[in-house]
């Protein structure tokens, strides 16, 4: 055999030899003969060389057109379309962060754990909660492990979900809920503003907020934050990360947890995954936090060094009883986000922020500032996304700027229903779009809907 | 011996100390875009008055702040990682290749199906190669790793129940078992019951049959078990659990020692899932990102969560069409948009370089290692169960503590020192001591060789006159010696700014 399997014949039987067997068959005598598989029974393709995986990939990328290089992204909705750093990319791809496990063993894994611990405290800047974990899986799942640690902290499994939150979070968020038991009500939006249920008999256990939310909106939150903090209620925060550079942070807003999809530090659209779950608590939640947390101590020389901690509320320990059942997550994610972010720095962090603010309502100017075939969904307050209500279905608007070279937004309709908001276009601006861009995108966009 | 390049011993300053207020390393496109100021929209009360405070620094002090982390970690492509039940075999670095092509990574997750048909073909194709190798009849590969993967299994096994009106409270794990797995039965709203293993490190029949009963949803199983031990009697098992009416759910942890020997669905598993970050060779990355991706009989299909792509029908000129849709007592989305796409690109280059016929080899390959790596150093190191093992083996430091006070963990970080990372150390909870290797086909017989001497040589210093407390100092030639984790967890430290806030007490105090 060649390939990644090094043994040749004449090892395989010293190999075979020592063990007293004639066969590496004769190893497999435990497993029931009826079911033992002869050689070749698997109904797969024989392998092929290493050039003819690559053209077999780069055939099956050909097949997703227009190419993707040639569309301009307009879309945003949890996944952007970011500049990353040629030393983001440079420094994420290095193979020993790359080709590393899970940190069992501290003293030879200080380079991941440092960097893990160096993004928890940069999401903790961010989220202005003082603890971080070392990530979820997306930012679907650390609004799951959200409702799970609050619920279990004050027992009350009622749960208000802004209709604002990503209805892809939404669906996640019921999916698991069928297991937990949490009782999930979703809170509907009157423009593109979630229209708490205050006098509701019921006090719900946890409230689930976007900010800005999917529509891109900043919402009015204060009188939420007075309810829930009279009434003893958890206050999630859904944020976008990037928006957050222009707004107070989660934490000093009052979030109990606050969680986001880390997507737009570093990480390329990716079809969607891998993306990265930024999760982050009051300290009061600690020992309740989901998945894996590093902590600096010292070695027995007295050096400063890095273990994961608190690693009693883990699965692998707490078994049943742990707080989540989360091991692998996305730690080389994590550390693409740190990097980035480190690139990035304070001015530069800002300046994303308002550059995707200022092309956003540059696009917003251009496409509804004068009588035109285009409307708002919500003339309210937004940062780097909004919706928009089309003369032509938003979908027949997607497929015909396709043509036009733009990939121009999202139809909002999965889990819109019966809401105002259904089929309107999400569309959203990142720091790569220029005026040119977003000049064409508008007068093709005027042009498609005739 | 030491890790090349590893064994500098100072601390490297993490990147908020080499932080200097106006440094910047950011930056971006000439774009044209006019200036709006955020104040003219924004409330004045949600407005940021402060920056966030993210590090400063230069790119040059940047990129040699991470490489040098980069310098503090082991990983595969360092040296051999026998760590049991984790499967780090080589990652094939064309996968690297074919997951940055354009085409496919900087695709939207939102377009529509008409622009995402190779990225639709791509993950059918991976599905049916998943199907094929564990006998089901339908997969998803949304969840993001295993445990994710777990739980979806449970909550499909929990809606099939439901839809035929079964009221059932419990699942059955072995003590054997993935910690995951009792975490994700009571996340699926199940009651965990344990069944015994019994003395040659197999389910316990009898136990397990008076286990049965009306209240049994199905049961958790990894095949071969974390001991490394194929279960024997998985047929009457499965005829069992089958018979109250249960499912058998099969953690695919272990796959890596049955492919092409033997399929979960031929074994009488409802449920199956897999780690692509194990025996598909995608790379851990430190902890992820994995890909626990999911499949099922065909009693189960309408229960896979959606939307999943499908061949939808056919285009005009006869190529195939491909669509998303969702089965009909799907149990939802389980990702946020289609799971953790890049990692099917490196599975699937992994498969199709290997086939159907290469990919049984790497399993008969990882036995042989297993077993030969397992009689090679019984005598120091026997082996829990005196059995043939699978693609791993758990072997006890038992002994070696009586007669030394040289326990497991000490070999595992003495064996730091000698360039190999360490086995999975008191796991099972089932054996004393228990070191669990897993040395996996992509380790030559020279590795295997130079790795059983190390731990020879470990056996040997602990029965010379200091050897305990040589060991018991190891490692020593790593970027820090032994980590004080009880300090950590007592006081706890998790962000620079918790840091320099516990120094600034100290000095107060």
């Amino acid at each position: 055999m060649s390939g990644f399997i090094p043994h040749t014949p004449t090892e395989v039987q010293e190999m075979l030899d020592f063990l007293g067997i004639h066969q590496v068959e004769d190893l497999f005598i435990s497993i029931p003969e009826s079911i033992r598989l002869a050689r070749g029974a698997l109904e797969l393709p024989s392998g092929i060389s290493e050039p003819d995986l690559l053209c077999r990939m780069r055939e099956l990328a050909d097949k997703n057109r227009p190419n993707p290089e040639d569309l301009i992204c307009f879309a945003g909705g949890g996944a952007y379309d970011h500049d990353i750093a040629s030393s983001t990319r440079s420094l994420a791809s290095r193979s020993e962060f790359v080709t590393a496990y899970t940190p069992y063993q501290p003293e030879v894994a200080q380079g991941v754990l440092q960097a893990l611990f160096e993004y928890q405290s940069l999401v903790t800047r961010i989220s202005g909660l003082p603890i971080s974990n070392a990530s979820l899986y997306d930012g679907a799942s650390a609004l799951v492990e959200a409702l799970n640690l609050c619920v279990s902290q004050n027992k009350n499994p009622l749960v208000w979900m802004s209709q604002g939150i990503n209805p892809s979070f939404r669906a996640v968020a019921r999916t698991f809920a069928a297991g937990t038991g949490h009782e999930i009500v979703e809170v509907p939006l009157n423009n593109a503003n979630t229209i708490w249920p205050f006098n509701s008999q019921k006090i719900p256990g946890v409230v689930v907020v976007g900010y800005p939310n999917y529509l891109g909106v900043v919402e009015e939150l204060f009188e939420m934050l007075e309810y829930s903090q009279k009434n003893d209620v958890r206050i999630v925060f859904v944020y976008d990360p990037v928006a957050v550079s222009l707004l107070k942070s989660p934490g000093s807003l009052g979030a109990d947890v606050a969680v986001a999809e880390g997507q737009p530090f570093g990480v390329g659209l990716n079809f969607g995954g891998p993306y990265l779950g930024l999760f982050s608590v009051k300290s009061d939640y600690v020992r309740l936090l989901p998945g894996r947390l590093v902590g600096e101590t010292a070695d027995s020389e007295g050096r400063k060094g890095y273990v994961t901690t608190l690693r009693a509320r883990e699965q692998d320990i707490r078994r049943e009883k742990a707080s989540s059942n989360v091991c692998t997550n996305q730690t080389l994610i994590a550390i693409t986000a740190a990097i980035q972010l480190s690139w990035l720095g304070k001015a530069g962090m800002k300046e994303l922020a308002q550059r995707c603010y200022s092309g956003t309502e540059y696009l917003k100017r251009l496409l509804v500032g004068r009588p035109g075939p285009f409307s708002l969904v919500s003339n309210r307050p937004t940062i780097r996304e909004f919706a928009i209500r089309t003369p032509i279905p938003a979908e027949l608007v997607v497929e015909r700027m396709l043509e036009e070279g733009f990939l121009a937004g999202i139809p909002l309709n999965r889990d819109f229903d019966g809401s105002d908001v259904h089929g309107s276009l999400l569309v959203s601006v990142t720091e790569k779009r220029s005026a040119v861009e977003i000049e064409n995108y508008v007068n093709a966009m005027e042009r498609v809907v005739k | 011996m030491s890790i090349p390049l590893m064994d500098g011993h100072a601390s490297e300053p993490t990147i908020f100390d080499l932080s200097v207020p106006g440094r910047s390393a950011a930056s971006f496109r000439t774009t044209g875009v006019p200036h709006a100021d955020p104040s003219e929209t924004i409330p004045s009360n949600l407005i940021r008055t402060e920056e966030i405070e993210l590090p400063e620094v230069s790119e040059r002090d940047m990129v040699a702040h991470f490489t040098r982390l980069t310098h503090r970690q082991f990983s595969v492509d360092l040296g051999a990682y026998p760590l049991g039940s984790c499967t780090m075999k080589y990652n094939p670095k064309f996968a690297d290749v074919a997951s940055t092509i354009p085409g496919l990574a900087n695709v939207h997750p939102c377009q529509p199906e008409s622009a995402i048909q190779g990225w639709l073909e791509l993950m059918t194709t991976l599905e049916r190669w998943f199907i094929e190798i564990t006998g089901m009849a339908g997969a998803t590969l949304q969840p993001s790793a295993g445990a994710q993967g777990e739980l979806t299994g449970l909550l499909i096994m929990r809606a099939f129940h439901e839809n035929v009106g079964r009221q059932r409270r419990n699942v059955i794990i072995p003590d054997s078992a993935h910690g995951t797995n009792p975490a994700s039965v009571t996340l699926s709203g199940y009651k965990p019951v344990t069944v015994r293993s019994g003395p040659d490190g197999l389910v316990d029949l009898d136990a397990l049959e008076a286990l049965l009963d009306e209240d049994t949803a199905g049961i958790m199983l990894t095949n071969p078990n974390t001991l490394g031990l194929f279960e024997k009697d998985i047929l009457k098992i499965s005829k069992a659990v089958h018979e109250v009416g249960g499912l058998l759910y099969y953690d695919g942890a272990n796959l890596n020692a049955i492919m092409g020997v033997v399929r979960p669905g031929d074994m009488g598993f409802d449920i199956v899932h897999s780690n692509l970050h194990k025996t598909f060779a995608t790379p851990h990355g430190g902890g992820g990102p994995g890909s626990g991706p999911v499949a099922v009989t065909s009693e189960l299909v309408d229960f896979l969560p959606g939307p999943k792509p499908a061949v939808i029908g056919e285009n005009p000129d006869g190529s195939t069409r491909y669509g998303f849709v969702t089965p009909s007592k799907s149990i939802g989305r389980i990702h946020s948009f289609h799971g953790n796409a890049m990692v099917f690109v490196r599975a699937l280059t992994y498969m199709l370089y290997y086939g159907g016929e290469g990919l049984a080899e790497v399993s008969h390959t990882a036995v042989l290692n297993a077993n030969w790596l397992r009689k090679r150093i019984s005598r120091s190191y026997p082996s829990a169960h005196d059995a043939t093992c699978m693609h791993e083996f758990v072997c006890s430091a038992s002994s070696l503590k009586r007669s030394t006070g040289v326990r497991g963990l000490d070999v595992a970080k003495k064996l730091l020192e000698y360039g190999f990372h360490a086995p999975t150390v008191y796991f099972p909870l089932v054996v004393d001591e228990a070191l669990m290797f897993e040395p996996t086909e992509t380790e030559s017989l020279q590795t295997l060789k130079s790795l059983a001497g190390a731990l020879d040589e470990i056996a040997e210093i602990a029965h010379s006159e200091d050897g305990h407390d040589l060991i018991h100092r190891a490692p020593t030639h790593t970027p820090v010696t032994r980590l004080d984790e009880a300090r950590a967890a007592r006081s706890l430290i998790p962000t620079f700014d918790a840091s320099v806030e516990m120094e600034r007490n100290q000095l107060n105090d």
